[in-house]
């Protein structure tokens, strides 16, 4: 489990997050939604320390991220698996050295083991006998499966996703949704996924957090979602014909 | 504009960050291996090249001002020894070298930067800086000297054929190649061009590392570096001039 606390982000005179407390369960797809701008990313980036918080509290399982000295702080990063928004796959390296990474800087795994791991990420996200690849022959919804493959490779604890699914066509992104949800079900667990994305709110959402104005103004899981009145939800939700047809329906 | 001093507070603390021990020294072997082959093996072509050229124009233009009898004709091959070594391979290779070997570094590291790469990097527990850049440096520190060496060689080549089209035998530039022959000043090219590639590399690193926003930002941060780094090599010629020779 993952828990924020009160946490505080500015950038300048800009209040990106203002008071955000949340659990996101283990075994779960978290959902954090929210309009572009809203600071999805921020606390995607808060929750790994890539960006420092004015106020408040991170806890991995009760470890509070932001007293951990860098010794420890390394180890629970090893713990976490994150998919970032464009892959950010290492491009001097082919698809299996990508997925082998981790395990070469962080275990003293010998090489078979390691092949085998990789294999196995890779089987996972239907990927299989793609190993020698270079990222730049890879298309849109491979990349993103090849970072899940990444971001599985060490059976991190704690999956932090980035809109996993942006820029794909909707058929390979319900894909990727349900691999993710799938993921976190099978291996237990705490996953938490940026998306503004409505299929993937209907398709994989069992708790969801709504950002709006910096705080969070909703809470639920999709099936809530259809019956709240939070008047700025259901204008985010229900932006578009169809989902505003299929609401009065 | 972030200032100077803030600039170079910044790029100390990199550097900081840099020089830690390598997690896996076979990893840091792999990287340091694919780097001198990038910076120092791509390199011996363009070096070879320029290396000639100079040492053939040094040597015609110094017969050129030596044509008068009272001048021994020795003193052409010797003038351009002593010119390739003191000034010409170095310096001139060094800012050669920023703009290849600089540009690269940046634009590789910047592009990382900007593809969340290095964020990747990080937040896997990764050293990012001592990762990227520790490689880099050892690559160039290391790669450079022999370059040199091989561009004098080259400089004197060159140097003879172009005292063959400006009529000295060979064998007075041979004799004034080896005439009054100081091994220091090699020491002192050496010393040299050390120093260039450790500014090169690391110059060249900061600007690609602190790079944000996206490719046009790539695209600057590699000017930024092949313009600072062959500034800053100016000033430490300058320097190091005036420490060993004067
Ligand atoms: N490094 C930064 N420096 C300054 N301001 C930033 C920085 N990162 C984000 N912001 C600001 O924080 C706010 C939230 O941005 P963020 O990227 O978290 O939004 P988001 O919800 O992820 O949006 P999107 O759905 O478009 O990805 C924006 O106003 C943005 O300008
Ligand atoms: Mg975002």
């Amino acid at each position: 489990m993952i828990e924020i606390k009160n946490i505080h982000k500015s950038f300048g005179d800009n209040h990106v997050l203002n008071n955000i407390s949340f659990k996101f369960e283990k075994g779960k797809t978290n959902l954090i939604i929210g309009e572009s701008g809203s600071g999805k990313t921020t606390l995607l980036r808060i929750l790994i320390g890539l960006h420092k918080i004015d106020q408040g509290e991170v806890l991995y399982d009760g470890r509070d991220f932001n007293q951990l000295n860098s010794k420890e702080k390394r180890k629970l990063r090893q713990e976490i698996g994150v998919l970032f928004q464009r892959g950010a796959l290492y491009d001097f390296m082919n698809v299996e050295e990508n997925i082998m990474f981790p395990l070469t800087m962080f275990t003293n795994q010998s090489y078979e083991e390691k092949i085998e791991r990789v294999n196995n990420c890779l089987e996972r996200v239907n990927l299989q006998n793609n190993n020698n690849l270079k990222i730049s022959e890879l298309s849109g919804g491979m990349i993103k499966r090849v970072s899940i493959a990444r971001a599985i490779a060490m059976k991190p604890k704690y999956l932090l996703c980035d809109e996993p699914n942006s820029g794909l066509d909707p058929r390979t992104a319900i894909i990727i949704d349900n691999l993710i949800k799938e993921i976190s079900i099978e291996d237990d667990i705490t996953t938490i996924v940026n998306t503004h994305d409505m299929n993937s709110v209907m398709e994989i959402g069992d708790s969801i957090a709504y950002i709006n104005n910096g705080q969070i103004s909703w809470t639920g899981n999709k099936d809530e979602l259809l019956q709240s009145n939070n008047k700025q939800l259901n204008n985010f939700v229900f932006a578009s014909k169809l989902f505003k047809r299929l609401k009065n329906t | 504009m972030k200032s100077v001093l803030t600039q170079i507070g910044q790029y100390f603390l990199m550097l900081n960050k840099t020089f830690s021990f390598p997690e896996k020294k076979s990893v840091f072997l792999k990287q340091f291996n694919l780097e001198l082959e990038k910076i120092g093996l791509n390199s011996l072509g363009i070096v070879t090249i320029i290396s000639f050229f100079i040492g053939a124009v040094v040597s015609i233009q110094t017969a050129f001002n030596f044509e008068s009898p009272i001048y021994p004709k020795y003193l052409i091959g010797y003038a351009t020894r002593e010119s390739l070594i003191l000034e010409f391979c170095p310096t001139m290779l060094a800012l050669i070298l920023a703009g290849k070997v600089g540009s690269n570094i940046a634009s590789e590291i910047g592009s990382m930067r900007v593809t969340e790469q290095i964020d990747a990097l990080e937040i896997m527990g990764v050293n990012s800086a001592s990762f990227l850049i520790l490689p880099k440096i050892f690559a160039t520190v290391l790669f450079f000297p022999i370059l040199i060496i091989l561009s004098i060689t080259i400089g004197l080549i060159g140097g003879w054929v172009g005292c063959q089209t400006a009529g000295i035998t060979s064998a007075s530039f041979m004799y004034g190649i080896k005439y009054e022959f100081n091994a220091f000043y090699v020491t002192y090219c050496l010393i040299k061009i050390t120093v260039f590639a450790f500014i090169i590399s690391s110059v060249s690193s900061y600007f690609g590392y602190y790079t944000n926003g996206g490719a046009l930002d790539v695209g600057r941060s590699s000017t930024k570096a092949v313009v600072y780094s062959s500034i800053i090599v100016l000033i430490f010629n300058f320097l190091l001039t005036d420490l060993l020779l004067a």
